[in-house]
């Protein structure tokens, strides 16, 4: 949409209603007026997801909890799948939280145009918020499940160094990741229903190409740079590294992460842009 | 040029037919993809070589034409500040296509419009709004999307509840509000947004007749504000009352823009509106429930035939035709008549004995009121179609403005309107018996007698006469 917001002379908002063009900025300063929509469609989601569930929000670490056991019996004990030293529950729950929030942003996110298309084609609003509140929300599941990684990472006696003010840099970057992806994929969603189809394969298996269960320096070194392409992968060593202290800081590998996650992420925003103006009339 | 809030320039949209329901597979992407080679050695060779490929592509081209239609067809129009505007038509002319354009949900395929304020639209009341939520919850959430601020709501927090009258279910799930309740709250959050300009698309039928008159009365306060509202409507009584001015719309163009009478009456008099016939063709579509539904409405003269313009003097016959589907209840057709202005003129009930206290067989029902002549003034009457049981309170179908007959009066010196052509207000105009008295007498004796107890012995002569044409009309 091309809501030029520049104020006319008695001071009233102006609106200028096109056809669709190709290019479109990004409209951050309308998505900065809408950022109370934001803050209520995460609430609105939190909210719902654990209503009429007996556990609740226990199921915010029951999922990571069963596969950092599985990861730990299969890959640590019977696969004696090197864990840089560290002990390997730990080595594996500390990539499942950036994993996890990773993985339910990018299905929920991608889905989110399709689930609340009743409010894009009954109220205006930038689009953007819809996937932006669905990236969001997991951060609430994720900070519970943080918890039980204090309590675990004493219980085991490990004690972060200052690298864990690196931490949500991080965090930011699984976000980023998941927003990237997210946006992409949403966006086609609405187009070709292909996509939902296609998550949970595509989950599995960027699960299996990010080290959650393995230390990358399984990796050749020589091909380390290039595994940096699935950015996730900076996430998880980053998240290792600024959390645990033991493994070496992530060096190319990480820069190469961060290029992949701006252009994908920038790539998704003008995509999402764009696309954004026949959403009411194709979802 | 300030006093302008929306200013719409040759907007047009185009849609693929079946594009709103179906969504796209990739394969058909793909398999669109994989034969666009041939389309371009189809454009190369001419259209001589006869392969399948090639008889598919044709094909697929011809529909892809007829396949699109125009939703909108070059609309152009100016709407002032604080100008309250009705939008008409039938189904499918393209008045919501124009409000979801205005309302920037989608784009146009041509044309350009442009908006002076900040705009609130509600094409539906309740977008949003989340069953396991409180009720409290939903107003925020609610009030959020259609874009009102926290701080604001907080503010007009009471008079929002106050208004839906759910105060003490503010705090359930609204999973567990009757109907009734869910759509008083959502209109109620709708109704306070205070955004400079309003579009707004028939969502006044909503609730019961008494909730439904406290919106019609919200949204006039609206108008009286000096706020800019567009308004779509089916209910003709609701746009001539809300809205001076009204634009007609008919396949995507603007048919009539005028004040609202004329173009209410065009409408009326060019069949595109209710006409003084309906039917509902397909059952399960028709308005009632599983145990009754309605098929059709018909507005007959005395011999049988069906009205488009009922003279005043002559009766009307008004018939429901209705599907009993489910035995054992006793039905009662009423009717509910309505002038242009929406005032309610009368209800009539059925009082034939047949059925009266004898639950209705299933099968086709036939009820016919008939009112007589000299009762409606004159103008477009509505008529609202209902079938109720009384005993519990049940409505099975009540469809406003089911249709709708012009009473004419064609000033003959025999209708209740005497010899006065010219206008004569009033909601009905029954013709009533009039007796007349006469007493001749001296002036100036009438001077002298003036007290009470003289007046037996004046000399009197009484002429009576009960001929209403000789009757003089007081205007």
């Amino acid at each position: 949409m091309t809501a030029i917001s520049n104020q006319s002379e008695i001071g009233l908002p102006t609106f200028s209603i096109d056809p669709p063009n190709s290019w479109t900025a990004i409209g951050f300063r309308e998505l900065w007026d809408y950022r109370e929509l934001l803050y209520f469609l995460i609430w609105r989601d939190v909210k719902v997801r654990y209503k009429q569930t007996a556990l609740g929000a226990a199921w915010a670490v029951i999922q990571p909890v069963f596969m950092m056991l599985v990861f730990s019996l299969f890959f640590g004990r019977l696969g004696k799948i090197p864990s840089d030293g560290i002990p390997y529950p730990v080595f594996t729950f500390c990539a499942l939280l950036p994993w996890q929030l990773f993985a339910h942003a990018v299905a929920e996110s991608s889905n989110s145009l399709v689930s609340n298309q009743n409010l894009i084609t009954k109220v205006y609003f930038p689009r953007l918020v819809v996937p932006i509140s669905a990236v969001l929300g997991g951060l609430v599941d994720f900070a519970i499940a943080f918890v039980l990684l204090v309590v675990m990472m004493r219980y085991y006696g490990i004690v972060p160094s200052w690298a864990i003010i690196t931490l949500p840099a991080f965090l930011l970057l699984a976000i980023m990741t998941a927003l990237g992806v997210g946006l992409w994929l949403s966006a086609l969603n609405v187009q070709y229903r292909d996509v939902r189809y296609t998550i949970n394969f595509l989950i599995q298996f960027w699960l299996f190409a990010t080290p959650v269960a393995y230390p990358s320096s399984l990796v050749p070194e020589r091909w380390r740079a290039l595994y940096g392409l699935n950015p996730m992968a900076g996430v998880v060593e980053g998240f290792r590294w600024a959390l645990l202290g033991k493994t070496d800081p992530p060096g190319a590998m990480l820069w190469v992460s961060v290029a992949v996650v701006i252009l994908l992420l920038v790539g998704g925003l003008y995509y999402f842009r764009r696309m954004e103006q026949q959403f009411a009339d194709v979802v | 040029m300030s006093d302008i809030a929306i200013n719409v320039e040759g907007l047009s949209k185009q849609y693929r037919i079946g594009e709103r329901e179906s969504y796209k597979a990739l394969r058909d992407v793909i398999s669109d993809a994989a034969s666009a080679p041939f389309r371009r050695l189809r454009s190369v060779f001419g259209n001589g070589s006869a392969t399948n490929g090639n008889g598919h592509e044709i094909r697929n081209s011809q529909s892809e034409i007829r396949n699109s239609f125009w939703a909108l067809d070059d609309v152009s129009f100016e709407v002032k500040r604080g100008e309250v505007v009705g939008i008409i038509g039938r189904n499918g002319a393209g008045k919501s296509t124009l409000l979801k354009i205005l309302s920037r949900i989608t784009k146009p395929t041509k044309g350009h419009a442009t908006i002076h304020g900040r705009v609130g639209s509600l094409l539906e009341v309740g977008t949003g709004f989340h069953p396991e939520l409180t009720g409290r919850e939903n107003i925020y959430l609610n009030a959020a999307i259609l874009g009102m601020r926290k701080a604001e709501v907080a503010r007009k927090f009471d008079e929002i509840v106050a208004f839906a009258e759910v105060d003490k279910f503010i705090d359930t799930p609204v999973k567990r509000y009757s109907s009734g309740m869910y759509v008083r709250l959502a209109f109620a959050v709708a109704a306070h947004m205070d955004t400079e300009i309003l579009l707004v698309d028939e969502v006044l039928a909503v609730g019961d007749a008494r909730f439904q008159r406290k919106c019609f009365d919200k949204m006039h306060d609206v108008g009286e504000q000096g706020r800019t509202v567009i308004f779509i409507s089916h209910s003709m009584p609701s746009v001539m009352r809300l809205c001076p001015r009204t634009i007609l719309m008919d396949n995507g163009r603007v048919l009539r823009d005028d004040l609202s009478y004329r173009v209410v009456n065009a409408y009326l008099g060019s069949g595109l509106g209710t006409s003084t016939a309906r039917e509902w063709v397909n059952l399960t579509k028709a308005p009632g429930n599983d145990i009754a539904r309605l098929s059709a409405v018909r507005v007959r003269g005395e011999d049988g035939e069906i009205l488009d313009a009922a003279d005043i003097r002559k009766p009307i016959g008004v018939e429901i035709e209705y599907e009993v589907l489910k035995e054992g209840h006793v039905l009662v057709p009423n009717l509910h008549f309505y002038n242009e202005e929406g005032v309610c003129l009368f209800i009539s009930i059925d009082l034939n004995e047949s059925w009266r206290q004898t639950p209705r067989t299933a099968g086709r029902h036939l009820s016919t009121a008939w009112i007589p002549g000299n009762l409606f003034a004159e103008g477009t009457v509505f008529v609202g179609v209902a079938l109720s049981t009384i005993n519990p309170t049940t409505v099975h179908f009540f469809e406003r403005d089911a249709v709708a007959f012009q009473v004419i009066d064609s000033v003959e010196g025999d209708s209740a309107r005497g010899d006065w052509a010219e206008h004569l207000p009033g909601v009905v105009r029954p013709m009533f018996r009039w007796t007349e008295d006469f007493y001749q007498e001296d002036v100036s004796s009438r001077v002298q007698f003036s007290s009470s107890d003289e007046k037996d012995s004046v000399a009197r002569q009484k002429v009576s006469s009960s001929k209403l044409e000789e009757s003089p009309t007081t205007v």
